[in-house]
């Protein structure tokens, strides 16, 4: 299995593309502490990037190498080696160096700055949202042979967690905004990884202070140990789950 | 009989000296006769409640220290002309139903306490029914961490023209803390760290408030219920916290704000029930809300201030809109100045439509700093439908005001 992932990996290092990732968070990254002082305030922007283009790279790119490395799977298939070994070295290559990439260009700039204990949650949620994302580009590519509708399911995947998903959750807040909501949201939050990424860094920004009680309820629940204990093991049913079933589909597939 | 009636003119000097031959303050207070001074020498005194009712001068040299034992108050003042100047209070009493302090003055006139030094007082210095009182130059410390524990600093119930200058303050419940007072200066103080408020008043009108620093306070300064308030030069500093405020204005009316600077609160001013109060020339910088104004105020006007790096600039409540935001400087606004005369050609709002959102369902702030939010920002600020059509700023400024330089 480390054989295949070895292969993959040079295979992605020469595509180039991963290290112009890299090269573009470096640059944002650097900018942005230039541009301000404060580094709470340079997370907090950096949030956005963390929250919109890491899913957004991670799910296209993982989706058009799927496609581009048909060939190489189809040649693998032939050998005496198990679907799943496969399907996971794939995996595993993709989301390591995409991972890799984003740990370099945002660490390496928050280290050189200081970031402190906020811009390690950022990174965290960073590489969280980076595997959670890989893993739905798997399920998207395994779900049809036909590229561009792959490409297409993956989108449809990170706007629905980066925008529909919001806006129906908008909708139930402002339909029910009689009742105590705040157990009902927090489960709510709970499916969909973006928003629990999102609300676990402004929990971790003095900026919470502006939350008012409903931050108050979330920063005494995500805040316990329980909580943070629940919402780690949660996001890592969102790496998990995505990828379980799409491997399960890829090793009856009919290739 | 001459050398009799000027003898007895002239004040005399009492010396207490913990080493010398008067040893008790007490009994110096006896002894003494009206105008008298009493000078007390370095050491410590523990002497329990001292009442002092007769015009006299107390000075200690080098801050004698005067000890309440965790039991007593200390002064007790109810006297007209009474200097106290130089001494140094500690561990005064603790008590639920009497506001036990280390300076208490009832129903006097014509006081000075000057440059004295307070640590774990439970209430600093209380006065009531009194008046012509001069407060300056007093460090107050206290290092408990509970609110019922400790009282206010600068305690003033029912007093007319005093004046509280150059006061530090710090880890009291309320800095400063007045009821029924009016006609009073409050210049030059720092209050800092204390659990409540640093500056707390009701029903006190007609004060004038200027260059003191309000900082880190728990729940930052609240006032009620008063018309005439001046406020100028003060610093409104880092009062953070879900329950905490630069400046809290409730039924606040005919007053004045001018040059004053929130910087980092959660949220700068708050307002509600106030009318007919003129904000110029304040800086808000790095505030959660800058100005949260409650459709409650009417006719209060904001003039030539400086918006920047605020999370949000104004929010409000309601559509209704009696409130005028004219010619002030917006870091967020976007428009243009064809003819260059510094003023924008296009109306800014100030009102970003999540937070009117937020405003009407607490629990929508959950969605904050989402793309959704970013989007609907962006298109409530093209075609505005929430937010209210007449609060904006008809002639924002293009560059920010320099007051230092209008200043000097």
């Amino acid at each position: 299995m480390t054989r295949i992932v070895k292969y993959i990996f040079y295979d992605i290092l020469r595509t180039r593309f991963i290290l112009l990732y890299t090269a573009f968070l470096l640059v944002s990254t650097i900018a942005l502490f230039q541009l301000d002082s404060d580094p709470g305030k340079v997370v907090m922007s950096l949030l956005n990037i963390v929250l919109m283009v890491a899913p957004l790279i991670s799910i296209v790119f993982a989706t058009i190498h799927f496609y581009n490395s048909y060939e190489f799977i189809e040649l693998m298939l032939a050998q005496p080696v198990n679907r799943s070994v496969i399907f996971l070295s794939e995996y595993m290559a993709v989301a390591v160096s995409l991972c890799l990439a984003f740990i370099a260009g945002v660490g390496i700039p928050m280290l050189f700055y200081g970031a402190g204990s906020t811009g390690f949650t950022l990174l965290f949620c960073g590489v969280v949202l980076t595997l959670v994302f890989t893993s739905l580009a798997f399920l998207a590519s395994v779900l049809t042979r036909d590229k561009a509708k792959a490409i297409g399911i993956a989108l449809l995947f990170w706007f629905y967690f980066s925008l529909i998903y919001d806006g129906l959750l908008l909708w139930v807040v402002y339909t029910f905004s009689d009742y105590p909501l705040e157990k009902v949201t927090i489960s709510l939050i709970a499916l969909n990884p973006v928003d629990l990424a999102r609300i676990i860094m402004l929990l971790r920004l003095d900026i919470s202070a502006l939350m008012g009680y409903t931050g108050a309820f979330y920063k005494d629940f995500l805040g316990s140990n329980a909580g943070a204990i629940a919402s780690v093991g949660i996001l890592l049913v969102w790496v998990i789950a995505p990828l379980a079933w799409a491997r399960q589909i890829f090793s009856k597939k009919d290739l | 009989m001459l050398r009799l009636i000027i003898g007895s003119s002239y004040a005399n000097t009492i010396v207490v000296d913990r080493a010398g031959k008067n040893k008790s303050i007490k009994r110096a207070i006896v002894s003494a006769q009206p105008g008298d001074t009493i000078r007390i020498k370095p050491g410590k005194y523990s002497e329990g409640n001292i009442m002092l009712e007769k015009p006299l001068v107390i000075i200690g040299e080098n801050y004698p220290v005067l000890d309440g034992d965790h039991q007593y108050e200390i002064f007790t003042i109810h006297a007209n002309h009474v200097t106290i100047q130089g001494l140094m209070f500690i561990n005064i009493g603790v008590a639920s139903i009497n506001d036990l302090a280390a300076i208490k003055i009832l129903d006097s006139k014509y006081l000075y306490i000057r440059n004295n030094r307070f640590e774990n007082a439970f209430f600093g210095i209380h006065m009531s029914n009194s008046s012509q009182a001069w407060i300056e130059n007093n460090t107050l410390q206290s290092n408990v961490k509970v609110e019922h524990q400790v009282g206010n600093g600068i305690h003033l119930w029912k007093c007319n023209h005093a004046t509280i200058s150059n006061n530090r303050i710090k880890g009291h419940r309320d800095g400063i803390y007045f009821e029924f007072v009016t006609n009073t200066l409050i210049t030059g103080n720092r209050s800092e760290g204390n659990l409540r408020y640093g500056l707390h008043f009701m029903f006190s009108h007609n004060n004038e408030y200027r260059d003191n620093h309000f900082v880190n306070n728990g729940a930052g300064v609240a006032v009620m219920y008063t018309t005439g308030v001046k406020m100028i030069n003060n610093t409104f500093e880092h009062n953070w916290g879900a329950s905490s405020y630069g400046m809290l204005l409730k039924d606040i009316r005919d007053s004045h704000v001018k040059g004053n600077r929130f910087i980092q609160n959660s949220v700068g001013i708050f307002m509600e029930g106030s009318s007919r109060i003129e904000f110029t020339e304040n800086t808000f910088s790095q505030n959660g809300y800058a100005v949260k104004l409650q459709a409650s105020c009417d006719a209060n006007n904001f003039n030539r201030n400086n918006f920047s790096g605020n999370t949000f600039d104004i929010a409000t409540n309601g559509s209704l809109v009696l409130n005028k935001v004219n010619s002030n400087y917006w870091d967020r606004y976007e428009g243009y100045d064809l003819n260059k005369d510094n003023i924008g050609d296009i109306p800014y709002r100030p009102v970003s439509m999540y937070s009117m959102i937020v405003e009407e369902m607490p629990t929508a702030v959950l969605l904050w700093r989402s793309f959704l939010v970013f989007l609907l920002d962006r298109a409530e600020k093209a075609i505005p439908a929430i937010t209210p059509e007449n609060l904006k700023d008809d002639f924002p400024s293009m560059k920010p005001y320099d007051f230092d330089k209008a200043g000097k």
